[in-house]
Parts: C-alpha cells; structure tokens; sequence
C-alpha cells in the first residue's frame, strides 16, 4: 500500500538548473506531499519560477530527477505531464473566448462533451455568466480566476501557480488568497505556489519553503518558521526580527539556558532554541520578534518581572498604525531595534528621545550563527512591501 | 488580434457629455487630414473617374474620344480577354500560396527562433528592394535559362517531366513558361508577406505556447490551435499585398514569359500604349478592380479578420 501514502507527492531528487556560468537552482531534495498547499517563498531571482517551471516540464532540469508518486517525469514533454500550470500573467488564449479557453485542455485529451464541466467550473470560480466573454473584456481578477479554471478543469495530480496574484491590487489579492485557499481545499489537489509575498505564502500554504540564491533556506510550517528561523535570511524575510550580535558566556548543555551578553547585558536563551553549534561558537546572534518585545520607560525599570531579558535603549521614531504603534529604539546593544506595542495602554511618556528598558520572555529568543550576514534578506522584504 | 472591443463588448458604452472644445481645436483634425486627403483626390480619386470616363468614351487618337455612354466596350473587353484575366488570377493565387508557403516557416523562424540573427535576417528579407525590380527580374531570365544550372538539375532530377506532363513547362525549357512567370512573381512579392507575418508572429506573447503545451497540446496541435489562428491577421494581410499587385502585374510575364502566358496586365498596357484604344484598356482595368475587390471581401469575411495586421 505504498503507492498510497506517496501516491501524489511530488518528489525532487538532485534538482539543479544552471545557464552557462549561471546556476539558477542549486541541486535541491523537495517533497511536496500529497493534496498540501505548498509556497516557494523567495525574493525575484532565488530560483523560485525555475524550480516551478521544470516541474511543469517548461524547463529541462540540469540534473536530478522529478517525481510524480511514484511515476519519473524527469524527461516527458509538458503536454504529457498530468501537471498543469496558472501562469504568472495568465496566459488566456485572447482568440477564444471563456468557456473555450476552459475547455481547451479536456479538448486536447480528446473530450468530446466539454460543456458540464466547463459549466461547473464556471461556477466554482463565480464566472457563470461570463462564458461568451473574450479574456480582454474581463478584469484582472476575473482573468485570474478563468486561469485557474482552466487549469483545474483538468484534475491535475499538482496545480503549478506562478505568482498568480502578482499583478493584481492589494485588497482583490488578499480576496483572491482566501478564494484560492477555498478551491483548494474543496478539490483537494496538491498546489505548489510561487510567491514573493511572505504573508502570501503564510496565509495559504501549509508548508512554505524560503528560497535564496537558489537554495532552499529551511521548510516547514508557516508559524514554525516565523518562530524558529533557522538562518539570518529567513529571519528578515518572513516578517521583521531584531538580531543582536551576542558573546556566549555560558553554553549550557541540552535544552539549558544559554547565557550570553550583548551591550553589557546579559540575555538568556532557550538551549533548544539554537543548535549545539551555535552556541559553541562564541559569539551569536540573539533573535526577538518585535511584537514579542514590551516597552517600559526607564523609571519604571523596577517593577519588571525578574528572569525578564532586559535591553536599555532610547526611542528614536515612532509610528501610530492604528492597531499598534512601531517603535525603533536605539541600545548599546544594537541599533534600530524594532518594537511592536498594542495600543491597549498608551504611555504618553513613550515618544523619541525617551529613555526605555525593552523587555521579553526569554523563552521568545532564538539563536542564529553569528556568522551570516545579519542583514540578509532586510532589503527584498522593503521592495515587496 | 488586437485588444480592441469587438462585436461582443456588453451593452454600449454610456459616452459621458464633454464640453465642447473651442472651434479653433476642433478643426485641428481636419487640418491635419488635408495633406493626405488632397493626395488622394489628385492622385487617386481624378484619376479613377477620368479612367472612369475614358472606358465608356468611343472614338480614335486621330478623331479624338467622346463620352457616348458605350457600355459594350466592357462586354467586347471581357469576351476577347477572359483568358488573360483568368490567367493573372490563377498565376497571382499560385504565387500567392507559394509565398506563403515560403513565407511562413522563414518568418515564425525570424521571430521565435532567430534570437539574436533576427535583424540581420529581416535586412536580408529586404535587401533585395536595394536593387531594381527590373535587374532582378532580368536576373532570373539567366537562372531560368536553358542549361542553366538550376534547369539541368530540375532535367537531371527528372522534375520537368512532370512540370511538363502538368503543363507549367515545355520540354526542357522553364523560361517561357507559366512555371517562369509563376517563380517571378513568387520572388517578387516573397517580402511583402514575410514581413507582415512576421509582425503578427512576433506580437504573440511566448506564454501562449507555454499554456498550450501545459494544457496537453503537442507542438503540433498547439501550432494548429494557437499560433496559426493567432497569425491570422498577417495572412490575410500577406496574402493580399501579394495577391492584389501579382493580379495586377505584367514584368514577370513580359520577361519571363510568353505569348502563351500573357496576364491581363500586359493586355492593358499594350491597350494603353501600342494599340492606343483607350477605352479597352480603361475597361479591362475596372473589370480587373471589380473582380479583385469581390474575391478580396469575400476573402476577408472569411478568413474572419476585423484588423489587418
């Protein structure tokens, strides 16, 4: 009964693509399993579309294999993969109108009575009364979904999607996420999602891989890579984090506090929450989200909890969004550190200049090898944003 | 095909009420219509009604020629010169489909496979307009000669056998034969339809063959479904500024034919400038026009086409 549990996956095996000196994608292992929502999560350029395309066969994969269950499509044309793709720009055929640009792949299969599907799917991406419409006569979104449509009239074993979103505005892409997720789950086929937009991918997929310069960085579950980066990049990619570079004073042992000391402080982190070889380093880089971090003003640095990590700094910009107001505040321990405070409890002390303790539950504090580069992936969050 | 709204554009668009612009910037278009509007009427329009004019007038050079409303004159035409007329549009529909047959390949490999040669090989499309039509014309007379090293080997492969036994050669000669004039028009219109199916070839976007190909469609089908009705505006605008002129011209049958293979062309420029009888000539014209224009919309409202390139 094995064809059962890895009936569907798909499998990459050595995956690499390379143009002349160039090397697109790194030889990567990839397990998309069966009926997840899967993103390719990276900045332009990672390698995210190229891994996509040579799994839709658009691309001949430099070395390694592909897998479909159990079946290697490594060398089968495109039009002979059970694959089927929801290109970046939609790509409608613009001589043909809706339901015959749904209809195209059941025709080319040789499916004579197309019309109860393509009615169905019509209906399922809401476009009922649009059928006779030639693609230019409809809006982005609606050109969105007949891609999708046409794509899944045809039961693929995966649903490739190229950033399918990119080209439309913020809030019909948000609608568009949840759309996509709804179709997904009601026909229960395996999407793989290639996207820039890390809350894109958040939002959607069950499993995100992070892409960079052509490897995947780490894979997992959306909040087990928020709360555990395992790399710089990842990091700052997926949200914002605040990296102090940090001297290990004691490495503890096991799942122990690792004790280390940044701007004269010392912090305590989770012993599970970095590698052995992190903290037998030296030196490392101690990682907090900035809404996990709470705002104090100085003379009020007393009536904080003890086992607290404590940083001293001094407000340098705030900014009121509404549910929350951003912080950045610089500390001998860093620079520029970002604070995320709810609006629940305004303190009007709190304003630039002011002296504060910035202070957390250890436990929220990760890890990171000192010997990244701290800024990697900063910038490509600020140009998708 | 373009993105403009067709026929099926839901309900008409509800033009909101513009104030009107001064006088002075609404007649800004009409000023700037005027050059070509005058072109038109000195060079096209008169000419038309004079031609007009002249195929009803009876008459000789020496007497002068009157209007007298003598409509028999395109009867007479037609009856005498039916043979010629059928030849030019069997010869230009012949060389018409050869240049698209050759036509086709060359340009779809200019623009989706050429990459970086793609200009050099537009320039070579064209470089033969660096030379007179009538030079290169005449250098077919040489190729098309007997002995000549294309003929021998056409003889030598036994093709002009069977040209022959289909009546487009004589024996062993090519030159003087509907096969001559045939390859004359064939490579002297060659640009004129390469160059709009290449347009039309190169403004399909790369992804539509991607989307085919990712929805089960083999190169073949998805050239059948996707690429060729996509060029469809380039053929039909290549084929008709290879046909009209083709229908219409008589320098391939005057140097590469024969008496045998006459086209209306060189009926009517004899008319005009040997025979003198101005009003046959004027008539054969308007029957060439009339017929020309009738296959040219019959054409068009099949082939479907709203916009020409």
């Amino acid at each position: 009964m094995t064809e059962n549990t890895t009936g569907g996956d798909v499998r990459l095996t050595g995956i690499s693509k390379t143009y002349g000196s160039f090397t697109a994608v790194h030889p990567l292992d990839l397990t998309v399993p069966q009926g997840s929502f899967f993103a390719l999560l990276g900045a332009s350029g990672c390698g995210k579309t190229t891994t996509l395309r040579m799994i839709a066969g658009l691309e001949d994969p430099s070395t390694g294999t592909i897998f479909l269950g159990d079946r290697d499509v490594t060398d089968l044309p495109p039009y002979k993969r059970p694959v089927n793709t929801v290109f970046q720009s939609y790509a409608l055929f613009p001589h043909m109108d809706i339901s015959e640009n749904i209809a195209f792949g059941l025709r080319r299969r040789g499916i004579k009575s197309v019309k109860k599907q393509v009615d169905d799917m019509l209906e399922l991406v809401q476009l009922g009364d649009k059928a006779r419409h030639k693609p230019h006569q409809l809006s982005g979104g609606q050109q969105q979904r007949v891609a999708v449509a046409r794509a899944l009239i045809n039961h693929p074993q995966v649903l490739l999607l190229d950033e399918p979103l990119g080209a439309l505005d913020l809030k019909l892409r948000r609608q568009m996420q949840l759309e996509l997720k709804r179709i997904q789950t009601e026909v229960g086929i395996t999407f793989v999602h290639v996207t820039h937009d890390q809350e894109e991918a958040m939002t959607m997929a069950d499993q995100v891989a992070v892409m960079n310069g052509g490897r995947v960085e780490q894979l997992g579950a959306p909040a087990d890579l928020y709360e555990n980066p395992r790399t710089t990049f990842v990091a700052n990619f997926l949200g914002t984090s605040n990296l102090i570079e940090a001297e290990v004073v004691e490495t503890g042992s096991g799942s122990a506090d690792v004790v280390v000391t940044a701007g004269g402080g010392k912090l305590r982190l989770p012993g599970d929450r970095c590698t052995d070889a992190v903290r037998q380093g030296g030196k490392l880089l101690v990682g907090v989200r900035p809404e996990k971090i709470s705002l104090a003003h100085a003379d009020d640095a007393g009536s904080i909890a003890d086992g607290r990590n404590r940083v001293t700094g001094r407000i340098v910009d705030s900014s009121f969004i509404g549910v929350s107001t951003q912080y950045v505040v610089n500390s001998p321990a860093g620079a520029e550190l970002q604070v995320y405070e709810q609006n629940v409890e305004r303190d009007a002390r709190l304003r630039p200049g002011a002296e504060v303790v910035l202070h957390w539950n250890p436990a929220h504090t990760f890890g990171l090898d000192a010997a990244q580069d701290i800024d990697a992936g900063v910038e490509t969050v600020e140009d998708a944003a | 095909m373009s993105t403009t709204l067709t026929k099926e554009a839901p309900g008409p668009v509800e033009e909101p009420i513009l104030r009107k612009p001064p006088t002075r910037k609404r007649l800004v278009p009409y000023w700037l219509l005027l050059p070509g509007i005058l072109w038109l009427l000195v060079f096209f329009a008169l000419p038309l009604v004079y031609q007009a004019s002249t195929s009803v007038q009876t008459g000789s050079l020496e007497e002068g020629f009157q209007v007298t409303w003598h409509f028999q004159t395109y009867v007479d035409a037609f009856t005498e010169y039916w043979p010629q007329l059928l030849r030019s549009l069997l010869y230009a529909g012949t060389a018409t489909l050869l240049c698209l047959l050759l036509g086709y390949p060359l340009a779809y490999l200019i623009a989706f496979k050429a990459g970086r040669w793609r200009n050099l090989l537009l320039v070579l499309v064209i470089a033969p307009f660096f030379t007179s039509f009538l030079i290169r014309t005449l250098a077919w007379k040489t190729i098309l000669a007997d002995d000549s090293l294309v003929v021998d080997a056409l003889n030598a492969l036994h093709l002009l056998d069977v040209t022959s036994w289909l009546g487009w050669t004589e024996g062993e000669r090519v030159l003087a034969t509907p096969m001559a004039v045939v390859c004359g028009l064939t490579y002297n219109f060659l640009p004129f339809m390469i160059l709009p199916l290449y347009t039309s070839l190169e403004r399909i976007d790369g992804r539509l063959h991607e989307a085919a190909q990712d929805l089960y469609a083999s190169p073949a089908t998805t050239f059948r479904k996707v690429t060729f009705p996509l060029s469809m505006p380039g053929v039909v605008s290549g084929t008709l500024l290879t046909f009209i002129p083709a229908s219409g011209d008589y320098v391939n049958a005057e140097l590469l034919g024969s008496t045998d293979t006459k086209m209306i062309g060189n009926v009517i420029q004899s008319q005009f400038l040997r025979v003198l009888d101005y009003p046959t000539a004027a008539a054969l014209s308007f029957i060439l026009m009339a017929i020309v224009l009738l296959m040219v919309t019959v054409y068009i409202r099949k082939a479907g086409t709203e916009d020409l390139v």
